[in-house]
């Protein structure tokens, strides 16, 4: 896939900063003042110098073209990617500034890195080619390996059922005095029997003892349903196909995009980051427009840098997009893009409330650990409720609630200015805590554009 | 969310609060009813609850709508362009202390907020809805941006300061008379929140009413006068000073018996600057029999002969009697004297001399800062351009420009009686005799954006600056100025001092590139802002 001749987006370059800082500081070199020398060719580079404290000037150049997302490259000595003079360097471009002249030869310079990066990356995938070729050589080995992880799965839940049994035994109230560190010490024993889905669960259970009123019967809840995963592992054989995948998906298994590939104009509804210490996890839902399919995809990236796969919300694409295994997974990969990413006024068909919480019932049945569905709503109005939000049907007297971790933040009073008290399209996730919302539209007024507003 | 009550008997035959109770207390200690499924009592209880937990999820349903709000009145202003719109994106999302640190080459995106919002309520746009929120938190931070950030983002931004009261202060101050005041047609709601409203609302009400008509806002004031609290009566005077009229005379004359000192002393204050008042003419008579030109010399000079006696008559016109520690009475006196004198009755006295002749008397004594300076107030106060060219003298004379003790403060007050060109061409003057370390203040009151003779005198005196070999940051707050109000044409000429120069032998180790990186500065910041208006200019 090539870009050429499609200028992004300021939001769609913004999204590939690593932080709010880069954000900022990259959005300020975004003038023609410190530029120059600064030209695009034809093939999809971006280039320039760009006028630092030091004497000589930065030379930054951007490879926009490659189907795998961008490429930078620039002298300065920041270890942010990318760095604030590729974000300001491709602000610039994008907002069509006549600082950067188009259908130019690239400079000696940005031409040695370009061709450098092309004679790599076609080795690598002649590299790719043979290592994969190597691994499916030995069926055998991998079989042993995944049959030792399952062992080591089998074991580990059947410790945790123990723990669960014991629990019970005791009483949940004891569960307040003893703490978190009985909770982390399970988590480890998790990790260590290589069930990070088993883990991820056991850590959150440590942290309802002190989540205020109401904790004993959130805590139960988990229980059960740890409980209930625990006891579909241990008896996967048993179940029908999909669940089983389901249930390896949720203990933690890697799984590979092994589902047909299903070509459409996939437009991006949300996009957003969640990050501990160590990984920054972007989840990116799209809708297929032909085929109305929600599909999620993830990308990961190392603590500090912003995972690679950016797709800014309200821009459509033609590409192909393959589904992991498990029933009732939307989880897909990115496969061939066909068209670069473009705005589109298409918005996803809605729902009401009651077919929303609908929805999200159905999806159960396919996977009873699901904390929430995406779902579209449609002429819904951001309504007070006391302390809370909900999102009120504009043609009957039902509503869902807003879950409170969205109560606090601010793209709360984006939905609530963008309603002005009219209803609203909003997509979100809908599930037992209430409707988060992600993104939403107005109609379209002298005043208001219509367009996809991010809310996360 | 609310789930479904249980329409059938939960898996284990126990209820959802069974359920709950018995994990709570452990089994151990409760054994659950009717677990005789073969399997262990925790692990009943545990699949128990998981079905339970799974039921009651599937089942939920909406709850009740509570009430809606009030739709926002409709947009009907027209919608920003989408680069302006993106522009105004940036420019929030550059709140301060979000990066800090140095700020190199890089414009201040913040302080052109200010500008940003200027243009675009000059054109009249409607503010996108979705960045309501990030502008009333940038207003709610900075009360000088409210009045702008207000008007541009309109009704609707009431309506959601209603809702969250962080935003409050969006109520208290509707511009431009908003939806809140009763308009002029509307006598009786006037004078209801007149009578009922609170403090602030009345203090609104009354400006609101002043600036669109002096009369009738004083007459409502006058209505109520003897009842009102000497704070409040403070106040309320104080609005009187838009919109000044000679009808105001009579009320202002009994308010100078006030029982409140500082309200005899704002009436007092008021009626000076009514060269017509009763009160002007009363003092001009006590000022002028203190002055005197003395023909006994080679050359006309002005005597001064302050007065002996603050009597109970100069009292009541405002006149304190008690010096501040460390000036004599006398002097004190005859300042304020002066200060309140209609400038008008000097030429007078001094028989048919202009502003400019009676400036250039020498004065007797040492009495020419005092007597300088209370002219100087008199001119501000009386808004008066004659004097104030006067007194400002001619920017490039050597003592510091201007004549007598006149301060940078004062000095800037009398250039604001001036016309835009007159006052740049004066500061433009003053530059170039003086140099930028005095200038901050002069520049504040000059016309946004500066005129060319100005923006080329600060520009010069930048680069003079510079080749002294003294350090940016010396010039760093007429820097900050001319990043605002610097015409955006004169990028052009600013781009040859952008290079980092040889440090010469007597600058500061350095100065140059921090030098060159402080014109670059200046010039992006330049060049964005002329970005900025060519956004928001609306297509054809």
């Amino acid at each position: 896939m090539t870009q050429q001749g499609v200028r992004w987006t300021a939001e769609q370059v913004l999204a590939l900063a690593p932080d709010a800082a880069s954000r900022k500081a990259g959005s300020k070199l975004a003038a023609a003042g410190p530029w120059s020398a600064a030209g695009t060719s034809d093939e999809g580079t971006v280039w320039g110098l760009c006028k630092g404290s030091g004497s000589k000037p930065y030379q930054t150049v951007i490879d926009v073209a490659d189907s795998t997302g961008p490429a930078y490259k620039c002298s300065c000595p920041s270890r942010k990617f990318p760095c604030k003079h590729a974000l300001g360097l491709l602000l610039l471009w994008a907002g069509s500034d006549s600082a950067v002249s188009p259908g130019r030869a690239a400079p000696d310079w940005a031409q040695q890195w370009l061709s450098g990066r092309r004679t790599r990356a076609a080795e690598r995938t002649t590299r790719t080619d043979a290592a994969s070729g190597a691994t499916s050589a030995d069926p055998e080995a991998v079989r042993r390996r995944a049959e030792r992880r399952a062992e080591r799965i089998t074991a580990g839940a059947a410790e945790l059922e123990q723990r669960l049994t014991d629990l019970l035994r005791g009483g949940l109230a004891a569960t307040e005095q003893a703490g978190y560190g009985l909770w982390e010490e399970t988590a480890a024993r998790m990790v260590d029997a290589q069930a990070p889905g088993l883990a991820a669960r056991v850590r959150e259970l440590g942290a309802i003892p002190g989540s205020g009123p109401g904790w004993p019967v959130r805590l139960l809840k988990e229980c059960a349903l740890l409980h209930l995963l625990d006891q579909g592992w241990l008896r996967r054989e048993h179940l029908p196909d999909g669940l089983a995948g389901t249930v390896r998906s949720r203990i933690g298994l890697p799984g590979s995009p092994e589902g047909p590939p299903v070509r459409d104009r996939w437009l991006a509804l949300a996009q957003y980051d969640t990050s501990d210490s160590r990984l920054t996890t972007r989840r990116i839902w799209l809708h297929g427009t032909e085929s109305g399919r929600t599909a999620l995809l993830l990308s990961y990236g190392a603590a500090g840098r912003a995972p690679e796969l950016s797709l800014p919300v309200g821009l459509a694409f033609e590409a192909e997009v393959s589904a992991y295994p498990g029933a009732g997974q939307l989880r897909a990969a990115l496969g061939e893009r066909f068209s670069a990413p473009e705005p589109a006024c298409i918005r996803p068909p809605g729902v009401t409330p009651a077919e929303a919480a609908a929805r999200y019932g159905e999806a159960l049945r396919d996977d009873p650990w699901l904390d929430s569905y995406p779902v579209t709503l449609t002429r819904v109005i951001p309504t007070p409720d006391g302390d809370s939000w909900q999102l009120a049907d504009a043609d009957s007297g039902l509503a869902l609630p807003i879950t409170p971790s969205a109560r606090s933040r601010p793209g709360l009073w984006r939905l609530v200015a963008l309603s002005g008290g009219t209803p609203v399209t909003v997509f979100g996730e809908c599930g037992h805590r209430g409707f988060t919302p992600l993104t939403a539209w107005a109609e379209e007024t002298p005043g208001a554009t219509g367009q996809a507003v991010t809310l996360c | 969310m609310s789930s479904t009550s249980p329409a059938s008997a939960p898996a284990a035959g126990l209820s959802w609060e069974e359920l709950v109770t018995t994990a709570l207390l452990g089994t151990d200690r409760r054994t659950p009813p009717g677990s005789g499924s073969g399997r262990e009592a925790p692990v009943a209880l545990l699949d128990a609850a998981a079905v339970e937990t799974v039921r009651r999820r599937a089942g939920i349903r909406p709850v009740r709508a509570a009430v809606r709000p009030e739709p926002a009145a409709p947009e009907r202003r027209p919608r920003l362009p989408p680069a302006a719109a993106r522009r105004l994106a940036t420019l929030l999302a550059d709140r301060p202390g979000a990066g800090g640190g140095r700020r190199g080459a890089a414009p201040d995106l913040m302080e052109l907020l200010p500008q940003w919002l200027a243009s675009a309520n000059a054109y009249g746009y409607a503010a996108p809805p979705e960045v309501l929120p990030a502008l009333l938190d940038a207003a709610r931070g900075r009360t000088d941006l409210r009045p702008a950030v207000l008007a541009f983002a309109g009704a609707r931004a009431r309506w959601l300061a209603r809702l969250n009261p962080d935003w409050r202060f969006a109520l208290r101050a509707a511009p431009g008379g908003g939806a809140a005041l009763p308009g002029p047609d509307e006598p009786e709601r006037v004078r209801r929140l007149w009578a009922e409203g609170l403090f602030a609302e009345r203090v609104a009400l009354l400006t609101a009413l002043r600036a669109r008509d002096a009369v009738p806002a004083r007459e409502l004031l006058a209505s109520t006068w003897p009842t009102e609290r000497a704070e409040d009566r403070l106040m309320f005077l104080d609005t009187l000073r838009t919109g000044l009229v000679a009808e105001d005379e009579p009320f202002l004359e009994a308010a100078l018996a006030d029982r409140s000192r500082n309200v005899r002393a704002t009436a007092a204050e008021l009626l000076s600057a009514l060269p017509a008042s009763a009160l002007a003419a009363r003092m001009a008579k006590r000022a002028t029999a203190c002055v005197a030109v003395d023909h006994t010399g080679s050359a006309p000079t002005i005597a001064v002969e302050p007065p002996h006696e603050c009597d109970p008559g100069m009292e009541r016109d405002g006149v304190l009697p008690k010096a501040p520690a460390g000036r004599g009475e006398r002097s004190w006196w005859l300042g304020q004297l002066v200060e309140a004198a209609p400038l008008g009755a000097w030429s007078r006295r001094f028989g048919g001399r202009t502003p400019e002749e009676i400036v250039a008397l020498p004065v007797a004594d040492d009495w020419r800062g005092e007597l300088h300076g209370a002219w100087c107030r008199a001119a501000v106060r009386q808004h008066d351009p004659g004097w104030s060219r006067a007194l400002l003298g001619t920017p490039s004379t050597p003592d510091a420009g201007g004549p007598g003790a006149v301060s940078l403060a004062e000095r800037a007050k009398l250039l604001a009686a001036l016309g835009d060109g007159e006052r740049a061409e004066w500061v433009a003057g003053f530059i170039a005799t003086h140099g930028l370390s005095e200038a901050f203040q002069l520049l504040g009151v000059c016309a946004v954006p500066w005129a060319p003779p100005l923006g080329r005198a600060v520009v010069d005196a930048l680069n003079i600056a510079r080749d002294a070999g003294s350090y940016p940051w010396s010039f760093s707050g007429v820097m900050g100025l001319a990043e605002r109000c610097l015409d955006p044409a004169e990028a052009v000429r600013l781009e040859p001092l952008t290079a980092t120069p040889e440090d010469p032998e007597n600058a500061a180790p350095g100065a140059g590139g921090y030098w060159a990186e402080a014109f670059q500065r200046l010039t992006t910041t330049l060049r964005l802002r002329a970005t900025m208006q060519s956004e928001l200019t609306p297509p054809p």
